[in-house]
């Protein structure tokens, strides 16, 4: 029960970010290699997480539970499963990573922006570990702060507007769930807040909602998650946060945030609803398959790179949504697979897009032109996230789409059919703008002569490639590892929407 | 019960020591230099150092004293503690702020004592003649205190629009409490209660009385559609005193207005309820979409606190234990951010409160980091986001108002909180997200500020990160009823 080491993880950056108060401003080198190895730190500490992960338990490992506020049931009570773990490693991976990215970019207010970048990092972790959900909720709430910070500080032209939106938008679905967290509570007695507790009360039949009580909340969760994926029709306040968003900004919302949401459903929605999940399975499917082709098409049409890729997050979120809703193991499994993936390839297109917006100052397609002469690493690197992203077989996307879609046939059929144009046409607005900018002569000429990868940007991108490679060769590394996880939250769904249903 | 007249005495000590400290302050007014002023500023500290030891020495005499006028209970000395808190940080706040804005009023400081004494005594009155002199001895001091900046006509218009509209709305008051005696031959609230339970009691009176009643509590808190005063006289009075009024009034009418509609009207709670609940949902709503649209930073706290007085109205409702409780929690969190708040916009506003318009925050993000940094911690807790004081307040109110099956109630509550986070982000934008068109002169910090400052940051953050400490106090300092 004495396990420290998810405290350490989650709370490292804070520290971090607290050491970094006690720097002085102008002392910029100490201030970047005190984050940087801050958030190095906490990846080199969560890797024995993954090693000592035990494959075989599908519980909750690596837990510690101290009571908070005894007097309304809450407890600080971290954990991970076969789920949650890599969430918290891509948290770690990533970080580092858009620290490294933003080392010369970002030339104003350092100090203040890596202490924004730490602090989110500890609200990321603690998301994904929590198991209370009192805690939860703080986490959840509490990190919109600093991403709020982030995008309206250091963003671009119109960052006001697009912070002020991100934050309006999560909070409004957030204190939704918020209600739906103390009903469920008193629901079940009002005496704990503890998510496992509530859990097996749902499993042991101790806690009974008929099904418009379970409605009513699996709605007020689902929405504040579904906002968060984002997905269609709530996705309007993504394409600007992540066009107004530093490049870190956007790999984080992009790689880790939107994936809170997904996280949610999994975590809270299936198992604590599983009446009311498959009353509303059909309409969700059918929003996610909107989500994909709208998203695809409307990718397609843009002029702006960074914002082409905003838009295909929607879609491959949709296909996330998809996954999960089909609600067996191949879809699960490629769910989660799929949130991964998205992180890092999406992460590593935003880093790129950074890459040419440090060198050129614009991100319009039609700027560009013919890169591969003068920057041959970075086209080639460009290249093979490119070709992830669509799901090219050996390369990670192609595991979590193929599973996805073998999950969501079995569920649905038609369904599964509209969703496969969207890889399709994700092969078709990513190559097309790949050609736009890479390929072809040079049509301008301030493109001759660009500098190609420095040795910084190469550690950014080259780690993220070679992890891309290895999921899509060896994928059974990570699948192995979330198996029984996914396969207890499944018997679970399944046993109680059974017993339910009598 | 036979006590000694020594021990009843000692029931209202803190009140008797507070009053002596205003006189003495009163006396020694003209004595003191211009320079020196501030050393009665102090005395008054002393004062309320002193008053909060003799509080702490209440607890344990639980009992009705001086024929039932004053009663020793739990619910009151947290209350007292509140409003102590209170006095004492707006006295620590106004030291500086008087000498900038060269207003050297010996008076000042013991009017907020005599002010607070008012407060007390509302609290801990069992008694209707008892509330109605708390009442009036809190706002015969705050008409003063409105209108101390004697030369500015706004400070001039704020004081005689709280005095006109405030004798109206005590005369309401009086009116249903000489109502609710002809109908139960009584002013003790216990016997109230008794007498309409034995059905002694003129029904119709006691309708009646409920109703006067509630237009005079629902004044003095700033409900709708009873808050017109409020952004006139807020924007008009001195800062501190805004500050103090936004928090110490409103504590103790709603201290005094939750005791007379529990402890005297339980068994009417089906008829008073909806008026609750309806205003609740009107204060909440108006507070919060108006404060959008302000410009004036003061004016904009004002409306703030207008939909704060709504959240308290649904705990008010949701009528439990735990509703009480999340009142008691509730005022003393908002007297932590909202002193803080204004502490801050006094500093900002400079010599004649020039600066009190939103885009003079333009800039100080950077500028004074430390500064702008606690302004966005008080302003996030007034936006109930986790960890802070504000977010844990919201959360035990809407707790109880669900526990109650006010469901649909905390989903009102909750949306407007979003909206709050509209206009209060706004401010936060301004300072971090705008550049300030002409060149900022740091403001300096005294000490007192400073204090009130590190107080009020401490406050919200223990609060907000753990308040099972004071939670737990508020849950067994809830008042006996029914």
């Amino acid at each position: 029960m004495e396990n420290v080491l998810l405290t350490i993880v989650t709370f490292l950056p804070l520290a971090g970010a607290t050491l970094l108060l006690a720097i002085r401003k102008d002392n910029l080198k100490a201030i970047r290699l005190l984050a940087l190895s801050t958030a190095t730190a906490t990846f080199l500490l969560s890797l024995p997480l993954f090693f000592h992960f035990e494959a075989s338990t599908p519980g909750m490992q690596f837990e510690q539970l101290v009571t908070w506020i005894p007097s309304i049931g809450v407890n600080y009570h971290v954990g991970i499963d076969g789920i949650s773990l890599f969430l918290v490693l891509l948290t770690t991976f990533l970080t580092p990573i858009t620290i490294l990215s933003s080392w010369n970019s970002i030339d104003r207010r350092v100090k203040e922006y890596f202490i924004f970048l730490l602090l989110l990092e500890t609200g990321m972790l603690g998301v994904f570990v929590a198991l209370d959900l009192f805690l939860f909720y703080v986490f959840w709430e509490v990190m919109l702060v600093p991403m709020y910070f982030l995008i309206g500080v250091w963003g671009g032209e119109r960052r006001i507007y697009a912070a002020v939106k991100f934050f309006l938008y999560t909070m409004t679905g957030s204190v939704l769930m918020l209600v739906a967290i103390i009903a469920l509570y008193f629901f079940n007695g009002g005496t704990t807040f503890d998510y496992l507790t509530i859990l097996s009360n749902v499993q042991t039949g101790k806690l009974i909602l008929t099904v418009t009580e379970q409605s009513w909340l699996f709605l007020a969760f689902f929405i504040a998650f579904a906002i968060k994926v984002p997905l269609f029709p709530f996705h309007t306040w993504l394409p600007d946060a992540h066009v107004e968003a530093p490049t870190a900004g956007s790999v984080i919302l992009a790689g880790v945030l939107l994936k809170m949401g997904t996280y949610g459903m999994v975590r809270f929605c299936l198992p604590l609803f599983s009446e009311a999940t498959l009353e509303w399975t059909p309409w969700i499917n059918g929003l996610a398959v909107v989500g994909i082709i709208y998203g695809a098409l409307v990718a397609m049409v843009q002029t702006d790179i960074k914002r082409l890729v905003a838009y295909s997050s929607v879609s491959h979120l949709g296909f996330v949504v998809l996954g999960i809703f089909a609600v067996n193991q191949q879809g699960m499994e490629g769910a989660i697979y799929q949130m991964l993936n998205h992180g890092i390839s999406t992460g590593a297109l935003f880093l790129i897009v950074g890459m040419i917006y440090d060198r050129r100052h614009t991100r319009l397609i039609q700027e560009f032109g013919g890169l591969a002469t003068s920057l041959p690493v970075f086209s080639t690197l460009f290249m093979i996230v490119t070709l992830s992203s669509i799901g090219l077989p050996l390369l990670n996307g192609f595991v979590g789409e193929f599973l996805v879609l073998l999950g969501a046939f079995k569920a649905n059929v038609t369904y599964t059919v509209f969703a496969t144009s969207g890889i399709i046409l994700s092969a078709v607005y990513m190559l097309w703008m790949y050609q736009r900018v890479v390929f072809g002569e040079v049509t301008n000429e301030r493109n001759k002569g660009l500098p190609d990868l420095s040795l910084r940007e190469k550690f950014i991108l080259v780690p993220m490639t070679l992890l891309i490679i290895w999921m899509g060769v060896y994928s059974q590394t990570f699948l192995r590892k979330m198996d029984s996880s996914v396969s207890q939250l499944l018997s679970r769904f399944q046993s109680t929407a059974v017993v339910l249903k009598k | 019960m036979p006590e000694s007249i020594a021990f009843e005495i000692q029931q209202i000590l803190p009140d008797i020591i507070l009053s002596l400290v205003g006189i003495f302050i009163l006396v020694a007014g003209p004595f003191v230099s211009k320079a020196k002023q501030s050393s009665l500023g102090l005395i008054g500290l002393v004062g309320v150092i002193a008053a909060s030891l003799a509080t702490a020495n209440l607890v344990g005499n639980d009992g009705n004293y001086f024929s039932g006028m004053i009663i020793v209970d739990h619910f009151s000395i947290f209350f007292r503690f509140t409003f102590l808190l209170i006095s004492g940080l707006t006295i620590l706040s106004s030291l500086d702020y008087l000498k900038r804005q060269n207003l050297n009023l010996s008076e000042y400081y013991s009017l907020i004592l005599f002010a607070t004494v008012g407060m007390n005594l509302m609290a801990a009155s069992n008694e209707l003649i008892m509330v109605f002199l708390g009442l009036e001895t809190l706002s015969i001091s705050s008409y003063i205190l409105l209108g101390v900046k004697r030369t500015d006509p706004k400070s001039n218009e704020s004081a005689l629009k709280y005095f006109l509209l405030g004798s109206f709305s005590s005369a309401f008051l009086l009116y249903g409490i000489a109502l609710a005696y002809g109908a139960t031959k009584t002013t003790n609230l216990e016997f109230i209660a008794k007498r309409i339970l034995s059905g002694s009691a003129d029904m119709r009176l006691i309708y009646v009385a409920m109703a006067l009643m509630f237009v005079g509590f629902g004044f003095k808190v700033a409900t709708v559609p009873f808050h017109v005063w409020t952004p006139d006289v807020y924007e008009g009075a001195p800062t501190p005193i805004t500050a103090f009024m936004s928090v110490g009034p409103k504590a103790a009418g709603f201290a005094i207005f939750m005791r007379v509609f529990w402890v005297a009207l339980p068994t009417t709670y089906e008829k008073w309820v909806t008026p609750i609940w309806v205003s609740a949902v009107l204060t909440m709503t108006l507070g919060n979409v108006v404060a959008i649209v302000q410009n004036n930073i003061k004016r904009m706290l004002a409306y703030s606190s207008i939909a704060h007085a709504g959240y308290i109205l649904v705990a008010f409702a949701s009528g439990r234990d735990d509703g009480v409780a999340a009142v008691l929690f509730y005022t003393l969190a908002y007297a932590f951010m909202n002193i803080g708040a204004f502490t801050i916009v006094a500093l900002i506003s400079r010599e004649n409160e020039r600066k009190i318009n939103l885009d003079d925050y333009a800039g100080i993000g950077f500028r004074q980091p430390l500064l702008a940094a606690s302004l966005s911690l008080f302003l996030l807790s007034l936006a109930g986001i986790p960890l802070t004081a504000g977010f844990a307040g919201k959360f035990f109110i809407f707790r109880a108002a669900i526990e109650s099956h006010f469901i649909w109630l905390a989903i009102v509550g909750v949306i407007n909180s979003v909206v709050s986070v509209y206009y209060y982000s706004r401010i936060i934008v301004i300072m971090y997200m705008k550049e300030s068109p002409e060149e900022y002169v740091p403001v300096s910090i005294s000490p007192g500020t400073g204090l009130v400052l590190c107080l009020a940051t401490f406050g919200i953050l223990q609060l907000g990160i753990y308040p099972d400490l004071l939670i737990s106090l508020a849950r067994v300092s809830v008042f006996n009823y029914r």
